[in-house]
């Protein structure tokens, strides 16, 4: 008996410590993205109003083939920021995981120290570097003026948008391959050295392999958000630089046509949820049976 | 029994590293969920719709729109503390005012979106008794098709012109014409137009000799086909910040507002703004006061003193745009008066039109064919 009442007020006690972050999950993410989504069926009425009327005509247009070639040229975008991101971030990660305790701290401060800023100031901050008269072109410009120096191109190019993109979401790369890396055996390492193979050979075949699903979520974790961006084009890109984050955008505010700017949002959703499928069926397919 | 170990290990190893990739992801969300917050916090700088706090007034604004000592003086005069919160765009304070008026008792909308919202039922009728200082404005701005038909919905603000910013060391004469921008390699690499959807078609239209009233589906096709072919030229579309652009050398030409190019201008003598000859767009800021506003009175009174003279000059000493504000005008010095590029002249001036708002359906018609445009 008293181990039921126990059972019953250590209910309580959870429900107690799980209602508030879900009764605010439900209602300040999954209500809105639910209005979203509704919307996404919705027709424009007048000026100002919106009714849910059920239809296709706004998932029919983000499929033309205008929007589908936009997805195209972004997921394109996307993969080659991610990538960069992975290049970049792996040997930053693997450093950090090997560093002495005390330095390690100040390592990871100094990769999420970039958060403490705005995302406008830090993008603001890369036009004052990069633009003709900023400061890379300054610089190289003072170094190499005699022999008749031209300022680089570097802004308003799709140059410019991987800068940033890369720039904003490396630690989205950094913070999770660490957790992994961190995590290793590093007796398993040790042997692979014992035993005869080199450090690049252990990387490539003992770290990468076990750090592999660690891998898979940093990937994910900078695709999406990459796949989301509309400041970097916005404000780095040229006349080439759009991307259908940019798009959506406009559709919320300009063009004020927020049921077409659902779809093509809800559009993404669907293929992150295919990406997070996809990755979770991987993994399935790893574990041992 | 070594090697079971050893895959034991391998198998350890590989799920706790995967148990640690989910943990800080989820701590990686946390952190996101932060910055979600702290960016709702600040977008908290509402007004609180209370009825208690009568001396106060919720004005809702564009920044740096406004004298350095105006609400001072108001609260001086009336003691009325005037709390100010700003948007950047039209579409932001439609989109606030959508849901139903959170507390905002004078608003600053553009001519164009006076009508809107109208046709919305979002603005309160105008009381113009309690506006005296109405005599002010020019007559030229006191008929205002925009605001039909009476009574009236809004008073005029400033006026703004788009046209060419460029910089006189790095272009041949003056660029008068749309064609520097639209339709020629001369200045290729160094042109920045707006990312505006309606005013790319609608300039593009004028060019082409058209109304920017009633474009029709021909006429966008054909701006579009233009500015596809004229795209690999233009160096960038900016978000309103074209006169930076062009402060900074980014660019040697650039759409934008005489108001924007003004500000720059006055500490470059080596920027200039023309109308282009075949004409532009006019645009005015207006003062409205949104359907539900809580202190309707205090917000007339507000209007009528922002339109009073010696606060008028105060205003565009500060901002340096175009008044409609003639009495305020008579008071600033002959630099501001005869300033051509805030009250440019000439033939561009005489072909320009004012927009008319022209549905939700045109707006969606001018975005499409911009984001083809980008596009291709």
């Amino acid at each position: 008996m008293n181990g039921t009442t126990d059972l019953r007020g250590g209910a309580a006690a959870l429900m107690g410590l799980l209602g508030p972050p879900l009764g605010w999950f439900l209602m300040f993410f999954v209500v809105p993205m639910a209005v979203v989504w509704a919307y996404s069926f919705g027709t424009n009425e007048g000026v100002a109003d919106i009714r849910i009327s059920g239809t296709f005509a706004n998932y029919a247009r983000a499929l033309e083939p205008l929007y589908l070639g936009i997805l195209a040229k972004s997921l394109a975008f996307a993969a080659l920021a991610t990538l960069i991101c992975l290049v970049m971030g792996f040997p930053v990660a693997l450093g950090i995981s090997f560093a002495p305790p005390r330095l390690k701290t100040w390592l990871l401060i100094g990769v999420m120290l970039p958060f403490w800023t705005n995302l406008l100031i830090r993008t603001f901050a890369l036009i004052a570097l990069l633009r003709d008269e900023g400061f890379i072109n300054k610089g190289l410009g003072f170094a190499f003026g005699w022999a008749g120096f031209e300022p680089l191109p570097m802004m308003n190019n799709n140059f410019a948008v991987m800068v940033g993109l890369v720039y904003v979401h490396l630690p989205f790369t950094v913070l999770p391959l660490y957790a992994a890396l961190d995590r290793l055996d590093r007796s398993l390492l040790e042997a692979s050295l014992d035993l005869g193979a080199g450090h690049l050979r252990t990387i490539f075949n003992v770290v990468i392999p076990l750090a592999a699903p660690g891998i898979a979520s940093a990937l994910l974790l900078t695709f999406i958000p990459v796949l989301g961006s509309y400041l970097a084009p916005d404000l780095l890109g040229g006349a080439d630089s759009q991307m259908i984050a940019n798009v959506i955008e406009r559709q919320f505010k300009r063009a004020n046509d927020w049921p077409f700017g659902a779809a093509l949002a809800f559009m993404l959703m669907y293929l992150t949820f295919i990406g997070i499928a996809l990755q979770s069926l991987a993994r399935r397919g790893r574990e041992p049976e | 029994m070594m090697e079971l170990e050893g895959a034991g290990g391998w198998g350890a190893g590989g799920w706790t590293g995967l148990s640690q990739s989910r943990l800080s992801r989820r701590n990686l969300l946390a952190g996101l969920g932060m910055g979600a917050l702290g960016f709702s916090l600040s977008a908290c700088g509402e007004p609180k719709g209370s009825a208690s706090a009568a001396e106060k007034l919720n004005f809702y604004t564009w920044d740096t729109y406004i004298g350095e000592t105006t609400l001072a003086d108001f609260e001086k005069a009336n003691g009325v503390k005037v709390q100010t919160s700003y948007f950047a765009t039209n579409d932001e304070l439609f989109a606030k005012l959508k849901a139903g008026n959170p507390g905002y008792d004078v608003i600053v909308p553009s001519n164009e979106f006076v009508t809107r919202m109208r046709l919305a039922d979002m603005l309160q009728p105008l009381d113009m008794a309690q506006i005296p200082n109405f005599r002010n404005i020019a007559p030229e701005f006191q008929e205002a098709d925009y605001d039909t038909p009476l009574p009236r919905h809004s008073v005029p603000y400033t006026w703004l012109v788009l046209g060419i910013g460029y910089r006189k060391s790095r272009v041949n004469g003056t660029p008068d014409s749309w064609k520097w921008l639209f339709d020629s390699e001369l200045y290729k690499g160094r042109i920045a137009l707006t990312s505006e959807a309606a005013d790319l078609i609608r300039l593009g239209a004028k060019y082409l000799g058209k109304s920017l009233n009633g474009v029709d589906a021909a006429t966008t096709k054909a701006v579009t086909d233009l500015l596809i072919r004229q795209k690999p030229n233009i160096k960038a579309f900016h978000e309103d910040n074209g006169q930076d652009l062009l402060a900074a050398g980014d660019v040697d030409l650039v759409l934008e507002t005489n108001g924007d190019i003004a500000q720059v201008a006055q500490e470059d003598a080596d920027i200039g703004f023309v109308v282009p000859k075949e004409g532009s767009l006019l645009n005015a800021d207006t003062l409205a006061i949104p359907k539900g506003a809580p202190r309707a009175a205090q917000a007339h009174k507000f209007i009528n003193f922002l339109l009073d003279a010696e606060a008028g000059k105060h205003i565009i000493e500060t901002i340096l745009y175009p008044t409609p504000n003639a009495a305020a005008k008579a008071l600033m010095p002959a630099s501001y008066q005869a300033n051509p590029i805030i009250f440019p002249t000439g033939p561009g001036m005489e072909n320009s039109e004012w927009g008319t708002f022209e549905g939700p359906e045109q707006a969606r018609i001018f975005e499409e064919a911009v984001t083809r445009m980008r596009a291709a």
